[in-house]
């Protein structure tokens, strides 16, 4: 079960052309068809099996740009299920980086997995591009010159909802969230977007991790009548609480709020009790941009279904990849120039202009969000251009 | 606190306790009577609400969903114990963790290929859907409330098979004397059989009347199995009357846990259990 599971080689150029392309090519294309490989750590089964898929499907549709090739090289992909297993995230790093000898990890969902990944990554100086795991850490105190992140911190996808209560003058907000490590980033987040104003956080509820039961939450938060209530909680969680939300009568008492994971992908579930909830996130299916446009026609020419913020996510980290591979012309050897030139990228994605902060975190826009029959209406920018603090990252 | 509330969190914590009863009862009759440890027990409890899900598509009405899948629960059941849990009863509990947990990979793969992995809602009756309305703020969803009275009934029907009817009598001949018992004439084979398929009637009935309240999702099993064990082992392992004093026991003080001691509140259950087996090792209701 924890073996390589698939190993998918993409379709390379012909084995013709590469050597004919090589023997009429300055020195660095000597190199083409020998090529890169890029180890994807991303869970294939279990819970997380969709995100893995999606992630993947994007990461593949950006290869596929340039027909699978990046500064000249064909691009090799090693599939590696992470099972969404905290405890594998070690291995699975060590077996890709030393066992397979990848020029890059991409990976992974989910943050436990990711930090044990970012140790090995880490002591072992390989390129990891974080496609998702939003844990603060990753992209603060445990910052590093080779890791790098396509999609948010935990922090960064609450402090935009705050902000917003904050300049809209809410007085009284109730926080409910699953009370474990990205729970709480996501609190404080929130709470520093929020401090901007002069309102109060009047209680906080955390709910263990991973229970769905809320009707002592629910309970609570009636007793405490705030004007608005901000949650965190993601898929079944997610689905189940909005539910419950809205057959507690709370629906149209007071407003609630969450970061955009609340109604992200799962609207259909949530039906009815979802309408006229108001969420902020890097990224909407309704974007009107062109990049937006393009990638979700491509997205669904190609894999037949639509793509979600976590093909975004995985779209983006090929459009990294390839930033640092056509600088460098393909040359992974390149350290420092490699690590340069992902630091410095800054390019249009479907979720709006891209570029990293000095820890590696993407320093991007959050839209306002709103559900309206099902689908996420963008309302607004939240917060333009938010970056995270990365707290006790030595990078910056 | 405001007594209103405090009355509200303590039909909160019944009601909860009711609903992890009947999830966990069909596992106290199969570990208890059968001394069969079904780590598969959680696995059928999403069965149960997957198939509360696709029935109530197919038919439109959650009420027939349930009538048409309790017989397929049933069914399942049965083809289960004869295919593989009756070579299991002489076995050790090892073998029987194995092949259980076996079962978990297999039902929970099936799971992701039949039905993908997104999480799905399940309607309430319409006749059901509204809530009553106990503060300015707070409303009840009526449709828990029926699910607490259905608990009740199922918790009484259980103690009369068990304590006056003759299925009843044999079953608990069987669970202490096996050998006697089928010495006696009565075909234990076909008994345990019919106890197995209740069992695991029972876990997806709970998936079913669940599915509206949890919504449906992969990882919906291994949430509840870990609580079940827990209801079983502090209730007494085969008592159903300590299986339902533990449920509620275990439904108040985790709502009363997250309400008064919040830091804690993931710990509090775990805490009752220990406190109750260093009282009383076997449980509540234990032989031995």
């Amino acid at each position: 079960m924890n073996g390589i599971t698939r190993r998918g080689v993409l379709k390379g150029m012909g084995a013709a052309g590469a050597v004919a392309a090589a023997s009429t090519l300055p020195a660095p294309y000597v190199r083409a068809a020998t090529p890169i490989k890029a180890g994807i750590l991303l869970p294939y089964s279990g819970t997380y099996s969709r995100l893995g898929e999606a992630i993947t499907n994007g990461f593949m549709l950006n290869l596929g740009k340039s027909g699978d090739m990046l500064g000249g090289r064909p691009v090799e992909l090693v599939r590696l299920d992470s099972e969404a297993k905290p405890p594998l995230g070690p291995s699975n790093a060590t077996k890709l980086i030393n066992g397979e000898k990848v020029d890059v990890l991409v990976g992974p969902v989910h943050s436990g997995v990711a930090m044990g990944m970012a140790k090995i990554a880490r002591e072992e100086e390989a390129l990891t591009i974080i496609p998702n795991a939003g844990a603060d850490q990753l992209t603060g105190v445990l910052c590093a010159p080779n890791i790098f992140r396509s999609s948010f911190s935990n922090w960064q996808a609450s402090y935009p909802m705050g902000k917003v209560l904050a300049d809209r003058g809410t007085k009284r907000v109730a926080l409910i969230y699953w009370n474990y490590a990205a729970g709480k980033q996501a609190a404080q987040g929130f709470k520093d977007g929020f401090a901007d104003g002069d309102g109060e956080i009047v209680t906080e509820i955390g709910v263990p991790f991973p229970e769905v039961e809320f009707q002592a939450a629910l309970t609570q938060v009636a007793e405490v009548n705030p004007d608005a209530v901000y949650v965190f909680f993601s898929g079944g969680g997610a689905v189940k609480f909005v539910k419950d939300w809205a057959a507690a009568g709370l629906k149209d008492k007071i407003a609630l709020h969450g970061p955009g994971f609340l109604t992200e992908g799962v609207t259909d579930a949530q039906g009815e009790a979802a309408e006229g909830i108001e969420t902020a996130m890097h990224y909407a299916d309704t974007l009107d941009n062109p990049e937006n446009k393009a990638f979700r026609a491509a997205y669904a020419d190609r894999f037949g279904k639509n793509p979600d913020v976590f093909a975004v996510q995985g779209y983006d980290a090929g459009a990294l990849l390839r930033v640092g591979v056509e600088a460098v012309q393909g040359d992974m050897d390149a350290r420092g120039d490699l690590y340069a030139a992902l630091s410095a990228a800054d390019f249009a994605s479907p979720r709006g202009r891209f570029r990293l902060s000095a820890a590696h975190n993407p320093i991007q826009d959050f839209y306002l969000r709103q559900v309206e029959n099902g689908v996420n209406v963008v309302k607004g920018i939240a917060v333009a251009q938010l970056a995270d603090p990365a707290k006790g990252c030595k990078l910056a | 606190m405001d007594p209103v509330f405090l009355a509200i969190q303590l039909l909160n914590g019944i009601q909860q306790g009711l609903l992890l009863f009947l999830i966990a009862s069909g596992l106290t009759l199969i570990f208890g009577v059968m001394g069969v440890i079904n780590l598969a027990h959680g696995a059928f409890y999403m069965l149960g609400a997957y198939a509360a899900f696709s029935l109530t598509e197919m038919t439109g009405d959650l009420l027939l969903a349930i009538l048409l899948g309790i017989p397929l629960a049933l069914a399942l059941g049965w083809v289960f114990e004869r295919v593989f849990f009756r070579w299991l009863y002489e076995r050790e509990h090892l073998e029987q963790v194995l092949l259980t947990y076996g079962l978990i990979l297999i039902i929970d793969e099936s799971r992701s290929v039949i039905w993908g992995n997104d999480p799905h809602g399940v309607p309430v009756p319409d006749w059901l859907d509204f809530s009553i309305p106990l503060t300015e703020t707070l409303s009840y969803p009526v449709y828990r409330l029926a699910v607490s009275v259905v608990c009740l009934a199922l918790a009484g029907a259980m103690a009369y098979v068990l304590g006056r009817t003759r299925l009843g009598m044999r079953i608990r001949a069987g669970e202490a004397d096996r050998e006697t018992v089928a010495a006696l004439g009565v075909d234990i084979g076909t008994l345990y059989a019919v106890l197995f398929a209740a069992g695991i009637g029972l876990a997806a009935f709970g998936g079913m009347l669940a599915a509206p309240i949890e919504s449906v999702f992969p990882g919906m099993g291994e949430q509840v199995l870990i609580i079940s064990f827990v209801v079983v082992v502090i209730g007494g392992i085969g008592s159903v009357k300590g299986a339902f004093l533990a449920a509620l026991a275990i439904g108040l003080v985790d709502v009363f846990g997250q309400v008064f001691l919040p830091q804690f509140a993931s710990v509090v259950v775990y805490g009752l259990m220990a406190a109750v087996l260093i009282w009383r090792p076997a449980g509540l209701f234990g032989r031995g």
